[in-house]
């Protein structure tokens, strides 16, 4: 209420930098809370990997099963590589409050490297799984697992691209607060993969090698 | 009626004549972005929560599995809720408690989803012709899967 009167007082007259205030206040507000909006969409897709994988997970149809196909130092590896990453982005944003634009940058570039080491080694596990002939189209819980696993690392790599770009428009444009409002939505999905990879770690691996 | 108002907001209508209104704004949700200390907080949380299924799971230390689910499952669930305050900074109060009734309505629908699929699912599986289940082919025709196995590409 008191906004609404302070905007109407503003435009009648007053002078432009409160009307400026007005203006900007909710557009930037609006784009954190609908960005949230879409993580909590992102959130249902994953819901219902994970509901398919609950389903089909046992279903081995005579194949191998996740106990002998899983590396869990291999997955304890990845799962530090994510956790550090999500440590340096945070790093990365205390820069950029503090307008440090050069070590925004470098807390950046760490974050994406632990991305891309993480990426790899997802991969690396993959094409070793395709080798072994234990591929998606092998049974119901592969097919389930590639699904769920897969599109959890197609949201890192577009993590990276962003996160690449956001390092040009810094680069470029210094820490402006669109580029602060950026890096505020690309933080919030990169802690958000990290939050989903607690569930596929538990979920798919650990709980997948139990007898 | 407009006077009061601006002496009520002097350091904002001032501080946004800057050019660099973007430092202001945030100087305003401080507590939404965290600190140093909160993220180091939730980084050794994180990593003790992280640490201690996988040590469950690859130390065999728990002997029957479906206890050792329950906790692994416990044991994410407060790793994810770690993750949400420390690194995610939710609070009851971020724009305007907008973000929390989200979340809340989302796991919401997620509870629903995935309890609803594994009951449905549970009990088509029941429901089944017996002949469908692997343990009972196993049984009735001995020797049959091992004979398929051997010509599986992937199996060891």
């Amino acid at each position: 209420m008191s906004e609404i009167s302070n905007s109407s007082a503003a435009t009648m007259g007053a002078s432009p930098s409160s009307r400026y205030y007005v203006k900007e206040h909710h557009p930037e507000n609006g784009t954190l809370l609908g960005f949230w909006m879409y993580l909590m969409s992102d959130c249902l897709i994953f819901a219902c990997l994970f509901a398919t994988y609950a389903v089909l997970g046992r279903n081995y149809a005579g194949g191998p099963t996740g106990a002998e196909l899983f590396d869990l130092p291999l997955v304890a590896i990845n799962t530090s590589l994510l956790l550090l990453s999500s440590i340096t982005y945070g790093f990365a944003m205390l820069e950029m409050q503090k307008k440090k634009v050069k070590t925004t940058l470098i807390w950046l570039a760490v974050t994406g490297l632990l991305g891309a080491g993480f990426i790899y080694l997802e991969l690396y596990e993959f094409i070793h799984l395709i080798h072994e002939g234990a591929g998606p189209q092998r049974s119901g819980f592969l097919t389930s697992f590639f699904a769920l696993v897969a599109t959890h690392g197609l949201h890192v790599s577009f993590g990276i691209v962003w996160l690449i770009t956001l390092m040009f428009q810094i680069k470029k444009h210094g820490l402006t607060p669109e580029n602060g409002r950026r890096l505020m939505c690309l933080s919030m999905f990169w802690h958000f993969l990290d939050v989903v990879w607690i569930g596929v770690f538990t979920f798919v691996y650990l709980m997948g090698v139990l007898p | 009626m407009s006077a009061p108002q601006h002496q009520a907001h002097p350091s904002h209508a001032e501080k946004y004549g800057h050019e660099d209104g973007f430092d202001v704004h945030h100087h305003d949700h401080t507590a939404d972005h965290g600190s140093l200390k909160s993220y180091t907080i939730g980084f050794v949380l994180a990593v003790i929560l992280t640490a201690i299924p996988f040590w469950l799971v690859m130390g065999n230390v728990i002997e029957k599995s479906s206890t050792a689910g329950f906790v692994l499952l416990g044991l994410a669930v407060v790793q994810i809720v770690v993750h949400m305050i420390y690194f995610l900074h939710m609070n009851s109060k971020s724009e305007g408690g907008w973000t929390i009734l989200a979340l809340i309505f989302t796991i919401m629908v997620v509870v629903i989803m995935l309890a609803g699929s594994l009951w449905v699912m549970y009990h088509l599986n029941h429901n089944m012709m017996p002949g469908m289940s692997q343990d009972l082919i196993q049984e009735a025709v001995p020797g049959s899967m091992q004979n398929m196995q051997h010509n599986m590409p992937g199996m060891k």
